[in-house]
């Protein structure tokens, strides 16, 4: 995982209630057997006029009326979004799209449960604002060409222009694994001695857990 | 204080607690399929890394199989290729699966259950949103992405917070023509689709008692489309029954003791939830969805709303994109609505109770003549099966449905089965977000009775009234 601390960069407004995985990343590109090769296909219904296919050669059409077309967008790190963001399925390959697009963060009044943990897990942070304040990013980066904003996760603030506009809460264990680039399940087998120990307890609790210990024995 | 549920489960999981109370919790069963699999296998091969237990998962593939002429394999080569993927890593990492020639394939939230490989009491986790659907036995059951799939292959852990616990109370008798399908969607309607955000829903009250296992497993199914993490009903006489002599459930004197454990999994009289609702349901009528997010719903007596009635303007705009999406007008009696396309199945309703109430609706009738397509997709072979014994193939046949072999198929549209631009369907499943059933496709949601009866009239209708 992609380390975080500090971020500056160009925020891209993105104006939609309740944005689904569906539309963040459609599920024909789902089919894929890697990790890589999402980023050119996030928000596809959306970004493209044309409808697309997986390993599709030809050149697709921009639909210009679509926010992250749009050149004074052009870069952004930051997606300024709506409530209950990353709604629906718990395609994993959401966060990985919104990353290789080459967003490490995304504002939001509210995220969607499996989508903010997908996130976190793959080092793109979701910050969550109230919702007023969002209202007002939201006016201001419409209105200011070149917009960005900095995100630092030790301090958990977010900064404007030198002043800061909000902070935010994170899990304090998913912030260290954030500062530190640490993935899960390293993290968890320094504790396999526990997982036994609990799985020889409940063995004796609740022995129709285990039927392949029956079998062995 | 009395413990939930909710704590109930937690608790008998908990391997080890971090200061901050984030825990490593211990999963139990691991259910797996081809779209959300392979990327995890690709990261215990890169790491050198085994199952820690391979017997707690089970795998199918039925996102991309096809639902029509099973002997000729699969067409689309990107699809077939994450089919032989799952099938080649579960041989590799001797995973159970249910391979697609298997009777028992089907749509692994119909697989578990039928199985008896879903009980009471344990953890389950599969790398779909609709795990919530496994809640309806007592179980701590969500989705997870793709890295916590693999976590779980490597560890049988995930680190997890303890959510919230809510309780939603439906209480009353349900009326007839109205079904476990229509108390999920008022349910959604009421408390929006961020309502159970940060929760695991309790489903409790005379209602959900009175509901069958198919119609639990319906009820938290969408717990997910509420924003819940989770959704949850009790045990009582109709979980243990249904769970009997399934072939992955304990037998004999394992299974008495079981039986005995599973009694206590039902919140404390003085428990307490940090959220409540409470709905009524002796007058609620079938639902059926206008927009493209679940909570856009209203009773098939109903009128699509009119945004200028909505006073949040970011709410406004989204009725407004919706409405338009859907190509409707506001005002527009529900029953009014002319559909193309006919979805029975799903992970919500592809159960041999959904198929029989849908079956109800259409026995000596036929489908309407503009109706381009009706499709039957059952949720597992053995559904399939059990469906043919009784005849209601030959019901939905006559009446010109299409019946097809179990899958995912129009729920998502990731196989041959979807919407074209334009179409509008009714259906089964669970999401009416934009493009879920095929780009430009327009999705209404419904009970399988009140989708095949809009089946035949070519409209929706109300049920009640229909017959």
């Amino acid at each position: 995982m992609q380390r975080f601390e500090t971020l500056t960069g160009l925020v891209a407004p993105l104006d939609r209630l309740n944005v689904d995985t569906d539309a963040i990343i459609p599920k024909q590109y789902l089919k894929a057997i890697s990790r890589a090769g999402f980023g050119v296909n996030l928000f596809d219904n959306w970004r493209y006029l044309d409808q697309g296919e997986p390993g599709q050669k030809r050149a697709r059409v921009p639909n210009p009326d679509f926010v992250l077309n749009q050149p004074r967008y052009q870069g952004a790190s930051i997606l300024l979004a709506r409530a209950n963001f990353g709604c629906g399925s718990s395609r994993e390959h959401a966060p990985w799209a919104l990353l290789e697009y080459g967003f490490r963060a995304i504002i939001a009044p509210s995220f969607a449960d499996i989508f903010y943990h997908n996130s976190l897990k793959n080092g793109l942070l979701p910050v969550v604002l109230p919702a007023p304040e969002v209202d007002r990013l939201f006016r201001v980066v419409e209105k200011t060409i070149g917009y960005s904003v900095t995100i630092d996760l030790r301090h958990q603030r977010v900064v404007a222009e030198g002043q800061e506009i909000g902070t935010f809460d994170i899990n304090p264990f998913r912030k260290d694994c954030l500062l530190g680039g640490l993935d899960d399940i390293g993290w968890t087998l320094q504790y396999q001695a526990d997982i036994k120990a609990y799985e020889e307890r409940r063995r004796q609790e609740a022995p129709w857990l285990f039927p392949e210990a029956r079998t062995k024995q | 204080m009395g413990k939930t549920l909710y704590d109930k489960l937690w608790e008998s999981h908990v391997v080890r607690e971090l200061p901050d109370g984030t825990c490593l919790l211990y999963i139990d069963r691991q259910l797996v399929h081809e779209v959300t699999s392979p990327q995890a296998f690709a990261g215990l091969r890169a790491h050198n890394r085994g199952l820690w237990r391979a017997a707690a998962n089970l795998a199918v593939a039925d996102h991309n199989v096809p639902t029509t002429e099973r002997a000729r394999g699969i067409i689309d080569p990107t699809s077939r290729l994450q089919v032989e993927t799952l099938e080649r890593n579960c041989q590799d990492f001797s995973v159970p699966l249910f391979a697609m020639d298997d009777a028992r394939q089907g749509i692994v939230h119909v697989v578990g259950p039928e199985q008896g490989a879903t009980l009471p009491g344990m953890t389950i986790v599969c790398g779909d949103s609709h795990t919530s659907t496994h809640g309806a036995f007592g179980a701590l059951a969500h989705g997870i992405g793709t890295s916590e799939v693999e976590q779980v292959m490597a560890t049988q852990c995930l680190l997890q917070k303890k959510v919230g616990a809510m309780r939603v109370r439906l209480e009353g008798t349900i009326p007839n023509h109205v079904t476990a399908k229509d108390l999920a969607l008022a349910v959604i309607g009421r408390i929006g689709t961020a309502g159970g955000t940060g929760h695991a829903i309790e489903f409790a009250g005379s209602a959900v008692s009175s509901l069958t296992m198919e119609g639990r497993m319906t009820l938290c199914n969408m717990a997910i489309e509420a924003g819940a993490r989770a959704g949850l009903v009790a045990v009582d006489d109709t979980t243990i029954e249904y769970l009997a002599d399934r072939p992955f459930a304990p037998a004999g004197k394992l299974w008495d003791q079981a039986v005995q454990a599973w009694r206590t999994l039902h919140s404390d009289p003085d428990a307490r939830f940090s959220k409540e609702v409470l709905i009524d349901v002796s007058s609620l009528a079938p639902q059926v969805t206008y927009g493209t997010s679940p909570e856009m719903v209203i009773s098939v007596e109903g009128h699509v709303p009119d945004p200028c009635q909505e006073i949040d303007p970011a709410r406004r705009e989204a009725l407004v994109a919706a409405l338009r999406y859907m190509d409707l007008a506001p005002g527009t009696a529900m029953t009014d609505i002319a559909i193309d396309v006919v979805f029975i199945g799903s992970c919500t309703n592809a159960r041999l109770e959904d198929l029989r109430a849908a079956a109800g609706m259409v026995r000596g009738k036929k489908v309407a003549a503009h109706i381009h397509r009706a499709l039957v997709v059952p949720g597992s072979g053995l559904v399939k099966r059990a469906a043919e014994a009784e005849g209601l193939d030959r019901v939905f046949r006559e009446a010109g449905f299409e019946w097809r072999d179990a899958g995912c198929s129009m729920c998502l549209a990731m196989n041959a089965d979807r919407l074209e631009p334009g179409e509008r369907c009714a259906s089964t499943s669970n999401r009416n977000f934009e493009g879920r059933q095929g780009q430009g496709g327009r999705t209404h949601l419904v009970s399988p009775a009140m989708a095949a009866a809009a089946a035949v009239a070519g409209h929706f209708v109300d049920i009640r009234q229909w017959i």
